[in-house]
């Protein structure tokens, strides 16, 4: 109850401290290493439909994998799911992700035309 | 605004203004409790209708009409706000909290489930009430009604937005609000069980809002999810609204569980038995509900696979039931049972809910479902767990924390005699609907012939029914004569957890000083390892309060407003649609840019409060 008056949309003020600086280049370069990757995803999803080589049957499930890890990157690492205080965020999103795929799964097992 | 200003407030502006999570709770109940009384009278119309063969009582229109909005109102408009009033005034007394997490969103809630609420009934006197079942089955619901299932649809799309927004908001106050010490696993079953049933709303409800979205663009923008000459699938709708369903009728019965725990282990003076037990159990019951709505269409023809997996898991969640069913036996085992009505209602409840999981894993058993489904053995199911679970958690939920939320006790005379009729009522009720499902009577008619063999059950079945009626008038009388018995004390039961620690009536502010929890069931462990006082967690000092606020009814008149030039699009009145969603969107503009920090309650009236009680 103590710290009320303090506007927390204030500018911050002075220098960080040597603790900081490090984390913050940690993380410029674990941001710049993913980057490279997630563009380096996009452009074999966009290969893998472009080239005829590779069969459609294999191409769909290959960038819906592709596409995945990089919703999975862009929550961590750019949207700083990994850090420590998430732990609800992170229970939240994966009971989501838990209860969702077998739903849409087993609809789309039950509405199509083979019955099982 | 100020201390001195936010006193003085007239009592009606004060109440549609309100932030409180108290009195927002309070008008849940009362809202809800006027709800159930109209569902409960469709209901007794209906039963006089059964009551004789052929009976021309009601026509058959009337009786569809009477029969979806029974359900539907039963539970979204009461089972529901009900348990809401109740976690509402509740939850954050039971983790030491001074509010909700977002006041605004809870009053926000309250005013868009009221509003929706309010919408599905005008439905009666413009053009008739929906008649497509609870359930508005496609294409029933989409080709074959009238206005009356635009009003389905719109008001439950608005009160779904209000129950989405209440589910959020006990998540967020549950996870971040609970005072100093108070671990997740030493939070109150009651507070436990709403927060599995926050988490199932918040992944359950967008079924529904989509199922109803899909819905509202067939009948108003002549969409084809569902019409089968253009290629759409009726199935979807049944699969989307199950999706939903399910999960809905946990988050029914997890509160009432919940408060059962809370009334056996107050009135057997023990510890509840196995707690990390039925946390795990309400936890696995919330999941597995998830993976069962299939249950309901096992006639539709999805294949015998499908059927068997969907049977198996259905059967799985008796499992955790089972095992709830036994923590409460061993809590009371060995324990000091006093019969108070609270007490009698979790007693009564043991059998009944039994007997409806019995049921239940009948149905379950998707052979012989097809011999079951949709006929009066449905009806006996559901009825048991709806009544005899989350009806009787309700009732007794209310003698248990009625001295709490009104500062007196119902009378216990009058509450026994209501209890023992209701019960006895419910029994009469349903009990012979089973053998009327079994010998093939339908659910869903107006009517049957006569030479049939369902007249005697039928006619047994109404008198069960007046008796609830009766009992129900018992216990709004006993509201009223029970007024005189002021209670002073704040904990009249001897109570464990900390919403007795706080005198009675409760203040404003909940706890002058938020308390340290140093164990499960807090309050108990101080009276018995402490001196019987809460430690405090902080030092006595001014308290910050929210202030209240108009615009959640505004924004809900908004929407309630364009609803009607939704419904009536055809006569050209879509200007009213328009209209009303810029006053909502007007009002939630005003919100963002109004600045708005609160006022403080200084710490002279909080000391004034103490010496005074
Ligand atoms: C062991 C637990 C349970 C099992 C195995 C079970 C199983 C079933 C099954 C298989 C049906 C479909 C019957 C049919 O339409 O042919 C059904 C219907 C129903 N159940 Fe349950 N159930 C259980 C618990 C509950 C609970 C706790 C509630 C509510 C609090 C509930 C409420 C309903 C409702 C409302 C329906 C009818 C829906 C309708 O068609 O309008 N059930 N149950
Ligand atoms: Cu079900």
């Amino acid at each position: 109850m103590a710290q009320h008056g303090i506007d927390p949309t204030a500018p911050l003020t002075g220098e960080p401290t040597k603790k900081t600086k490090r984390k913050l280049a940690k993380e410029l370069r674990t941001q710049l290493i993913s980057f490279t990757f997630m563009i380096f995803l996009t452009t074999i999803a966009f290969i893998s439909i472009a080239s005829d080589a590779i069969p459609t049957g294999f191409a769909i499930p290959f960038i819906l994998l592709l596409a995945c890890i990089q919703v999975v990157l862009q929550l961590y690492v750019f949207m700083h799911l990994n850090e420590r205080g998430n732990g609800w965020q992170n229970a939240m999103i994966w009971t989501g992700v838990l209860i969702a795929i077998p739903t849409v799964a087993s609809l789309m097992l039950l509405l199509g035309i083979v019955k099982f | 605004m100020s201390y001195a200003k936010a006193q003085s407030k007239s009592a009606v502006w004060d109440w549609l203004t309100t932030v409180d999570h108290k009195k927002i709770g309070i008008m849940y109940l009362v809202a809800g409790a006027f709800f159930f009384a109209l569902g409960g009278f469709e209901a007794i119309l209906m039963r006089i209708q059964l009551m004789f063969p052929e009976a021309s009582f009601l026509p058959a229109q009337t009786f569809n009409e009477l029969l979806t909005m029974h359900g539907t109102t039963m539970i979204f408009l009461a089972a529901m706000p009900i348990l809401f009033g109740l976690m509402n005034y509740i939850v954050p007394l039971q983790i030491g909290a001074r509010d909700v997490a977002f006041p605004f969103l809870n009053s926000l809630g309250f005013w868009l489930f009221l509003f929706g609420g309010i919408l599905l009934n005008l439905s009666w006197f413009f053009g008739g009430a929906p008649d497509a079942g609870w359930t508005a089955y496609v294409p029933l619901s989409s080709e074959y009604s009238g206005t009356g299932i635009d009003y389905y649809v719109l008001g439950l799309q608005i009160s779904g937005a209000g129950t989405l927004i209440g589910g959020i908001n006990f998540l967020v106050t549950i996870i971040n609000m609970r005072a100093p010490g108070m671990s997740m696993m030493r939070m109150p079953l009651f507070t436990w069980s709403t927060f599995v049933a926050s988490t199932l709303i918040l992944f359950a409800f967008p079924a529904l809002t989509i199922g109803l979205l899909l819905l509202m663009l067939e009948r108003i923008f002549g969409a084809t999810y569902f019409a089968v000459h253009a290629g759409g699938n009726v199935v979807i709708w049944q699969h989307l609204f199950w999706i939903f369903g399910h999960p809905e009728v946990y988050i029914l019965i997890l509160p009432a569980f919940g408060i059962f725990s809370e009334i056996i282990s107050t009135f057997s003076k023990k510890r509840l038995f196995g707690y990390s037990a039925m946390v795990f159990a309400t936890l696995l019951i919330g999941f597995l509900g998830f993976m069962v709505w299939a249950h309901h269409m096992f006639t539709v023809g999805m294949g015998p696979i499908a059927n068997s997996i969907f049977a198996v898991a259905t059967m799985a969640i008796a499992v955790p039931t089972g095992i709830k069913i036994f923590n409460w036996l061993f809590t009371m085992m060995g324990g000091r049972i006093q019969f108070t009505t609270a007490n009698l209602f979790a007693l009564g409840f043991i059998p009944s809910f039994v007997m409806g999981g019995v049921t239940g894993v009948m149905l379950a058993t998707s052979a012989a479902n097809y011999q079951f489904h949709d006929t009066y053995f449905v009806v006996a199911h559901f009825h048991y767990v709806i009544i005899g679970g989350v009806v009787l958690g309700i009732f007794g939920g209310a003698f248990y924390w009625w001295p709490r939320m009104f500062g007196y006790k119902l009378d216990e005379k009058l509450g026994k005699i209501f209890f023992w009729m209701f019960l006895f009522g419910f029994h009469l009720t349903f009990f012979v609907q089973h053998f009327l499902g079994l010998m093939g009577m339908p659910r869903r008619v107006a009517s049957y012939l006569d030479g049939q063999g369902l007249n005697d059950m039928n006619f047994i079945s109404t008198i069960g029914a007046f008796l609830m009626g009766v009992a129900f008038i018992i216990f709004v009388v006993n509201i009223f004569v029970s007024m005189k018995n002021r209670e002073t004390s704040g904990d009249p039961w001897d109570g464990r957890t900390l919403e007795w620690t706080i005198p009675s009536p409760t203040p404003e502010y909940n706890f002058a000083q938020t308390p340290l929890v140093r164990d499960v069931d807090a309050y108990w462990h101080e009276k018995y390892e402490g001196d019987g006082k809460m430690k405090a967690a902080e030092p006595l000092g001014d308290i910050h309060m929210p202030n209240g606020s108009i615009l959640p009814v505004i924004i809900s008149i908004g929407l309630f407003i364009s609803s009607f030039g939704f419904i009536y699009r055809e006569h050209g009145v879509i200007w009213v649609a328009i209209l009303g969603l810029a006053i909502t969107f007007g009002a939630m503009f005003v919100r963002s840019i109004k600045e708005d920090h609160g006022y403080h309650i200084p710490v002279e009236e909080i000391k004034n409060d103490k010496g005074g009680k």
